[in-house]
């Protein structure tokens, strides 16, 4: 059934076809519809969930990892300030092995106060534990979020799984929807049973103390197992998806006519949708252009880097973000990932969108510009884009 | 020299980390290099624990555990058989222990073949002290077997390091009671 | 001798307590009252350590362990599973920590916790600091008390402040049950435990919970200084059930003893002027006889 849907909506109603037997999530702009449309949909009697109402997005993410354990499938949403508030509970939930699913809303950190679009949220998250995806449109949101669930909760992954949508860019822009039928979701997902949990039949103790000599290290290793495991899942899940419900998203890395693209842009979020208008007009001028659009981040899409970068003399990475003292996350760790190949290509740094500054199809076409002119990336590596004032 | 690494056994509670660093601090005044510090772990009044102590001529780089000592110090005589102190302690070490029994009787009990020196620290304690706090003792008597220090940079540095912590009496007493096992125990 | 304390231990020999630990027991009488029907979570403190390390545990009933402030919300998420998976009925959820756990760091979960109604039990054990790090002060150490942050030395830098009284910040959350209880009245403390496992809905426990390496002095001594405490009127035994005031441990005048007699069993008061030792027997008589003006105002009989 189709329907008209905001980024948010699409979360909210994510979050009921999933059957998230337990909410627990803390308003934050501009998350703050996702909340209040579950509530709605509690209200009206659509939503059979138990909602939380957390004090706090610490308290969100603590309290999701506990019913979680407790053998309930858990979501929980937030923001920005909200999402880094989580940040040391999101090592609890990786570790404690709680598939729960997260959209985050792409949104700048504070100080100054934005509100706008901007990926340093997430970015700062990447160490967690999570699964990372970004997605471009809200029908991806929906989509996305069956799909998280069943990849996390595979017995042999385990891992909790964020999505992130564009503050205001996609949170809040309504577009047309496609509502699968419930039944179809339940036969998709199943039920969440997890092999451990708390339970007053089968007492058992979660987190303990564990010594450097065993096996702190083990855990931690079987952590980053999972994660591999959920390379292949993803896939495999997403294969599983097209049939029944007739989409997909191009795996881990979305390719966009890169076939024979001699420029390649990387992005991730709403901007890649723009990003597919540009490579269509360029395409029409006769420059080869492609979009790779990093859907997945984690786990990072290594190999898919390797294939597409065999034939592009230049791989241009947008970053919504920043790492001060160095360079954009998604520029340095696309090139780590080519480092090992016998002929690379020229890989270049775009900074832009921080703060919600618009990326518009001039900047992007101001991008594919320099791209088209750069012989070498030694001297500049990266740039800011649309700096008012210009760079240093 | 080489590296020199000491383990130290003790229950919580008893000055173990202290002993460990007395050693340490004699030894920088002699121009060693040293590293001092505990077993870090859960642990409580009363538990058995571990603190180590490295003296090196030379800058001591590694920082990991100490898993072949080359002198064991066990502080409270109840560990034996709790615990394993002679793990990793070759016959070339050596092997000290307060306790009221002879090396001869911690031998037969151990059964450790290298060299082993029984001081009866506590009594030594109790007697120049008034207290059963046998730390300062035992690293009178370590300071004898070793010859890793002088005496009297032991007592120099003892009287530091305990000058803000407690009355002049009580150092006093402590440096007595480090050179009372200092002569009692026997190379 | 015959008690009403239930015989079924669900906490195994061989955990990690130091001797004498308050807490230790408090847990003991705590799940002998609750049962094997229990769901337990721990934050950061003295029992993330007691019940052992990996994979040995002295819990015999489910435990989750969580971040320091998180106690209030894990509970809440716990109770909200079960809930949603119908598994709710004859499960009793506890958060258990300690003073720091509950009055500093973890108080905004706590209060987010018991606001929102869930039928959760929550107990805090008071040892009065942060013991598991060290001994460092907390807002439930009370004035005058040596702790490593507020270590005495030369200039009197003791703990400046009275202890943050948590039980009434309870009270005014308007919550079915809060409680005092000590390991010196155990029989009290189950009633209460038994009390608040049939109640529905949030309630809360702060169990008095001396600690022999913190407070300096002798290990065997933690049931007389507990009880001490209440006879001293320093920690008065008394509960609150839906805004209902009553006392269970009166102490009569003449029979209430100096504060003196109990600041002085402890090395943690050691180096206290007569100037403080003053203002902290002013402190404890006046916040009794609030409480008794409660009671009066407030009693169950009102």
């Amino acid at each position: 059934m189709k329907m008209v849907l905001s980024g948010n909506a699409s979360a909210a109603y994510g979050s009921m076809l999933a059957r998230a037997e337990v909410i627990s999530a803390y308003p934050i702009t501009p998350q703050t519809k996702i909340v209040e449309k579950i509530a709605d949909l509690i209200a009206s009697g659509e939503f059979k969930t138990e909602f939380v109402k957390v004090e706090s997005e610490h308290s969100a993410m603590a309290a999701a990892i506990s019913a979680s354990l407790v053998g309930a499938r858990t979501f929980t949403a937030t923001s920005s300030q909200g999402l880094m508030l989580m940040h040391e509970v999101l090592h609890w939930a990786s570790a404690s092995r709680t598939p729960i699913v997260m959209v985050n809303i792409n949104r700048a950190v504070a100080p100054p106060w934005s509100v706008w679009a901007d990926q340093t949220d997430s970015i700062a998250q990447r160490d967690t534990g999570w699964m990372q995806f970004y997605c471009e449109s809200c029908q991806e949101v929906l989509d996305t979020m069956l799909l998280l669930y069943k990849v996390a909760e595979d017995k042999d992954v385990m891992m909790p799984a964020m999505l992130s949508e564009d503050a205001f860019l996609l949170s809040h822009t309504s577009e047309i929807v496609d509502i699968p039928e419930q039944e179809e979701v339940d036969d998709f997902l199943g039920k969440f049973e997890p092999e451990m949990i708390l339970d007053v039949e089968n007492p058992m103790s979660f987190g303990s103390l564990s010594m450097p000599h065993q096996y702190y290290y083990e855990f931690r290793y079987k952590m980053a197992e999972a994660m591999e495991v959920a390379r292949e899942k993803i896939l495999e899940v997403e294969k599983e998806f097209e049939k029944r419900f007739g989409r997909s998203y191009g795996g881990l890395l979305d390719l966009y006519r890169c076939d024979d693209a001699e420029i390649v842009l990387v992005a991730a979020g709403s901007m890649s949708s723009t990003i597919r208008v540009a490579v269509d007009e360029m395409r029409d001028k006769g420059v080869n252009i492609g979009l790779a659009r990093l859907r997945v981040f984690r786990p990072f899409p290594v190999d898919e880097f390797r294939k597409l970068a065999k034939n592009a003399r230049i791989v241009a990475v947008l970053d919504r973000s920043f790492c001060f003292g160095y360079e954009g996350a998604f520029f340095t760790e696309v090139k780590s990932a080519l480092y090992d190949m016998d002929v690379r290509p020229l890989v270049k740094g775009y900074v832009l969108g921080i703060g919600g500054r618009d990326v518009t199809l001039d900047v992007i076409h101001e991008v594919i510009e320099d791209c088209q002119k750069t012989k070498e990336t030694k001297d500049e590596p990266f740039k800011w884009i649309g700096l008012k004032g210009g760079e240093e | 020299m080489g590296l020199l690494e000491i383990r130290w056994h003790g229950r919580g509670g008893q000055g173990v980390v202290t002993a460990s660093e007395l050693i340490a601090e004699a030894a920088i005044l002699e121009g060693n290099f040293i590293q001092a510090f505990p077993e870090f772990g859960p642990e409580r009044m009363g538990a058995p624990i571990k603190a180590f102590t490295r003296v090196s001529d030379e800058p001591i780089k590694i920082h990991s555990q100490v898993y072949t000592p080359d002198i064991v110090m066990v502080l409270d005589p109840t560990l034996i058989g709790q615990v394993n102190v002679t793990d990793g302690l070759s016959d070339e070490g050596i092997l000290m222990v307060n306790t009221p029994m002879s090396a001869e009787e911690v031998k037969k009990v151990l059964g450790f073949n290298g060299k082993i020196y029984a001081v009866n620290a506590t009594k030594i304690a109790m007697d120049n002290i008034g207290r059963p706090v046998a730390n300062t003792s035992c690293a009178g008597a370590l300071v004898k077997v070793s010859k890793l220090v002088e005496l009297d940079n032991l007592l120099k540095v003892t009287e530091e390091k305990f000058g803000e912590k407690l009355p002049e009496k009580a150092i006093i007493a402590n440096k007595e009671a480090i050179k009372a096992a200092y002569e009692e125990v026997s190379v | 001798m015959k008690t009403t304390i239930p015989e079924q231990e669900l906490m195994d020999k061989g955990h990690m307590a130091c001797l004498g630990c308050g807490g230790a027991l408090a847990m003991r009488y705590l799940l002998k009252a609750l049962g094997k029907n229990s769901m337990f979570a721990i934050p950061a403190c003295c029992w993330a350590v007691i019940p052992g390390v990996f994979p040995y545990s002295c819990m015999e009933v489910p435990l989750q362990y969580v971040a320091f402030e998180a106690t209030g919300a894990a509970i809440s998420g716990m109770e909200a599973a079960l809930k949603a998976k119908g598994k709710k009925e004859g499960v009793t959820v506890v958060g258990w920590a300690g003073d720091g756990g509950t009055l500093d760091i973890g108080i905004q979960a706590l209060s987010g916790a018991v606001e929102r109604g869930h039928d959760v039990k929550y107990v805090c054990y008071d040892n009065e600091a942060y013991m598991n790090t060290g001994i460092q002060r907390s807002s439930a150490t009370p004035k005058g008390a040596w702790t490593t942050t507020t270590p005495v030395g030369k200039t009197k830098f003791w703990k400046q402040t009275n202890k943050k009284n948590i039980v009434e910040i309870m009270v005014a959350h308007d919550i079915p049950y809060t409680c005092t209880a000590s390991v010196a009245y155990p029989e009290d403390l189950i009633k209460k435990a038994e009390k608040m496992k049939d109640i529905k809905g949030p309630c809360y426990m702060h169990i008095y919970a001396p600690c022999p390496t913190g407070w300096k002095y002798p290990p065997e001594k933690t049931i007389e200084l507990s009880r001490l405490a209440t006879e001293t009127c320093i920690f008065p035994i008394y509960e609150v059930t839906y805004g209902k005031y009553k006392l269970n441990k009166n102490i009569r005048d003449e029979k209430k003893k100096p504060v003196i007699d109990y600041l002085k069993t402890q090395g943690r008061f050691r180096n206290l002027d007569e100037e403080t030792v003053q203002s902290l027997q002013m402190y404890v008589d006046n916040e009794w006889n609030k409480l008794k003006k409660k009671i009066e105002c407030f009693g169950e009989d009102k």
